[in-house]
């Protein structure tokens, strides 16, 4: 670890906040309806499009509604990019004349766009034709991203209204969570990373003469459009199949810079937001607190597993102080690729810079611990803020356990019926990544996946079962996952992940909304101060430890004791 | 229930056009016009032929040329086909395939420890760096080769090596392609590349 590795990782996320604070004070107002600086251009473009659909942006829907108006938004989303993926050996904008996906992974790849999780089973520019990668995946990067904005935003309306009936309408949230925020940023940090390097062209290719006479093909097309959005929506989808490790999508330690920014700061804003819609800004600070105190340690942890290196590095005689540069480019070195994996995982982003499984085993262990966590560190545009709350829910239940009085959050009674539902959602985590990992770990169809032996195989299916179940993306990319067993169950990993977490969560909304908001007495637990910031990240560390320690110490931390007694498999 | 179907899939309709052709369209059209070398893929050309990417590696075996990396990619430095070995710290595949290319790569230099990035491969096998270290590494093979002094090469190295941005982001890199198109003008090769008196076929790719 160096000075001025820790000095980037620190001046990255001061920008990321930096920005975020007024991003969050936009989006406050771009979710309460009220006019902002974009209005006069957008607002005609946002009517039209409701009186087209028939949609009365001022008729709001209970928290039933809602999560039956974003079902149906959602299915009609995979429907549509199955077919296109099926079928676009015979569609336009297909210069490789790549052939339609199998059904397998034609239904991994849309469950994956649709959920946000951007796990890729395939090659990018071996598999998906310039429609796929537009119309398709493009397209899917904005709404599931946008979709999880409009869930989050309706879990904070029921904690910011008393005694009400809806939670906003689902169809005008995700439309405005669409073109106020992430278009805007998406067409202006594109076009920055174009001015840097990356390909935005409808050209399949170039071919070039090498120095040494050969031929080099280099894949192009219209990456820039797809990969900015990817960053800002925490999709983490690639173009290519070496994700923002390739120098296209990442040409530069600026681009590298830029990216992990926009991974960052939608999700960042949110909270802010948060703070303003609660009206009360140090809720978003406690909660920020925590993100960021476990998101650090996170990048840390990591930064020094890989500037350690591996016996194995230095057996072959490589400089030990030179770390572990496996699976890593030289332009972005250790610590930015530690802080990538860290942040990629912090959220449900899932690109990565670096090859995750190359990494050290407790490097390696960091983003899918951060997965485990739940991903709220910030977490996903959406997902992360409601699933925080989710967590901040538990803790004030477990704090009013301990003095022995009704818990409160926000001025809402936390009962039965939330910690019920609280609960459920988060059993959906350990139920699908230790379920389907248990089956695969005895199943010769699973386990001819696997590209690695010993405990690095078993992590293979832990991490691909984690980064499905949390809707990431990133992958121990040793595992070929593109067979009949590891799409299909990959894919409802994925669903449940998503969609089961976010029916009960919505169940929460509808019934704190209905509830009326309590003046603070002198019994209310205060969620703002460093006591609630200590209880909130003990909560996360102890259910995430309870559900999966087990399970780690059979995989890295077993393969970091084998590998330090200097075996290999 | 039935009116939310109609709401969700027309918008979806209004979005995959807005989304998925007008603005990558659009990005296109400005990208085409504004940045068109960056939007093409950033083409270096010599003598008006395209000879490479300065942002993508490419594969160097002769000993007059600095080498890169070695590479996951398809068969080497394959540009459409990005992969890295996805092998694991414990792999005994990784540590035969190091250790013997570290062996072979102390035998030629006669380094003690070599840089970090010299024998592993990077994450996308398209690394268009190496370290300065491994550049310098590599110094006294081409001087011989070329003919040339060994200040020489290291002058042309340090040209084309670009330090941390703004003296803070990523690492100190050498661009592999930059430097061998800079040396190639500064001593030419005879045609095919080759320099003379250097066998070619020499099995020496990370030596």
């Amino acid at each position: 670890m160096t000075v001025v590795g820790w000095l980037q990782i620190l001046v990255i996320l001061a920008a990321v906040v930096a920005f975020a604070v007024p991003l969050g004070a936009f989006m406050s107002k771009v979710f309460a309806n009220e006019r902002t600086f974009l209005t006069p251009v957008l607002g005609p473009v946002e009517r039209g499009f409701y009186r087209v659909s028939g949609i009365d942006p001022a008729r709001e829907q209970g928290w039933l509604g809602y999560t039956l108006g974003m079902l149906a938004f959602n299915a009609a989303g995979f429907l549509l990019l199955y077919l296109l993926l099926r079928f676009q050996g015979v569609l336009p904008l297909n210069p490789q004349s790549f052939p339609g996906l199998s059904p397998h992974l034609a239904f991994n790849t849309a469950v994956s766009f649709v959920t946000n999780t951007n796990w890729q089973s395939y090659g990018g520019e071996t598999t998906m034709s310039h429609l796929s990668q537009m119309a398709g995946l493009t397209v899917q990067n904005f709404l599931s991203a946008a979709t999880g904005i409009a869930l989050a935003v309706a879990l904070v309306r029921a904690f910011a209204r008393s005694g009400a009936k809806t939670v906003g309408n689902f169809f005008a949230d995700m439309t405005r969570a669409t073109l106020y925020v992430l278009l805007p940023l998406t067409i202006l940090t594109g076009l920055a990373q174009v001015a840097m390097g990356t390909p935005q062209t409808f050209e399949a290719s170039a071919t070039v003469q090498t120095l040494e006479g050969g031929e080099q093909t280099l894949a192009l097309g219209p990456v820039a459009s797809q990969i900015a959005i990817k960053q800002l929506g925490t999709n983490g989808g690639g173009f290519y199949n070496a994700n923002a490790a390739h120098p296209y999508e990442n040409p530069t330690p600026l681009s590298n810079a830029l990216t992990i920014w926009q991974m960052l700061v939608v999700s960042t804003a949110l909270v802010f937001a948060f703070g303003r819609l609660v009206g009360d800004r140090r809720q978003a600070v406690a909660i920020l607190s925590v993100m960021g105190l476990l998101l650090v340690t996170g990048i840390g942890i990591a930064y020094w597993a890989e500037a350690a290196g591996t016996p194995v590095l230095a057996a072959a005689g490589l400089d030990p102080t030179g770390g572990n540069m496996e699976g890593k480019e030289i332009r972005f070195g250790l610590a930015a690729s530690s802080m990538f994996a860290a942040v990629t995982t912090g959220l449900s982003d899932g690109a990565v810079n670096a090859m995750h499984g190359s990494f050290t085993p407790i490097g390696g262990m960091v983003p899918m611990v951060l997965i485990m966590l739940g991903e709220i560190l910030p977490g996903g545009v959406g997902s992360g803020l409601y699933g925080i709350l989710v967590i901040a829910i538990i803790s004030v239940f477990v704090a009013g356990l301990m003095v022995g009085r009704t818990p409160e959050y926000l001025g809402k009674k936390i009962e039965a019926k939330e910690m019920k539902m609280a609960i459920l959602a988060i059993l959906i985590l350990p139920t699908a990544i230790l379920g389907f990992s248990s089956v695969s770990a005895v199943l010769p169809a699973a386990l001819s996946g696997l590209g690695n032996a010993g405990p690095h195989g078993l992590s293979e299916i832990y991490y691909a079962y984690t980064s499905a179940a949390g809707n990431n993306g990133s992958a121990f990319g040793g595992l070929s996952a593109n067979s009949p067993w590891w799409n299909t169950t990959l894919g409802l990993a994925m669903l449940l992940g998503r969609f089961a977490y976010i029916v009960p969560m919505m169940a929460i909304a509808g019934s704190l909304v209905a509830k009326t908001k309590l003046a603070p007495s002198s019994g209310t637990f205060p969620t703002h101060g460093p006591l609630f910031v200590g209880l909130l990240a003990g909560i996360i560390l102890i259910l995430g430890g309870l559900q999966f320690f087990p399970a780690l110490a059979l995989g890295p931390i077993a393969e970091q004791v084998q590998m330090l007694a200097g075996k290999t498999f | 229930m039935l009116s939310q179907i109609r709401a969700a899939a027309t918008l979806l309709g209004i979005l995959t056009v807005l989304l998925g052709l007008l603005y990558p369209a659009a990005m296109t059209a400005i990208a085409g016009a504004v940045l068109p070398n960056q939007a093409g893929g950033s083409l270096v050309t010599r003598d008006g032929q395209a000879v490479g990417s300065s942002l993508i590696g490419q594969g160097f075996s002769q000993p007059g040329y600095l080498q890169p990396r070695p590479s996951a990619a398809g068969n080497g430095y394959d540009a459409s086909a990005s992969s890295g070995t996805n092998l694991g710290p414990t792999s005994a595949k990784l540590a035969e395939r190091l250790k013997a290319d570290g062996e072979a790569m102390k035998a030629a230099t006669g380094a003690a420890t070599l840089p970090a990035d010299a024998i592993t491969t990077s994450g996308s096998g398209l690394d268009p760096d190496v370290s300065p270290a491994f550049a310098e590494l590599q110094v006294a093979r081409i001087a011989q080769a070329r003919g040339i002094p060994a200040d020489e090469v290291r002058r042309l190295i340090a040209e084309n090596t670009a330090g941390r941005t703004l003296g803070l982001l990523g690492e100190p890199r050498v661009n592999v392609l930059a430097v061998n198109l800079a040396l190639d003008a500064n001593s030419p090769a005879p045609a095919g590349g080759a320099p003379a008196g250097v066998p070619t076929a020499a099995a020496q790719p990370t030596g």
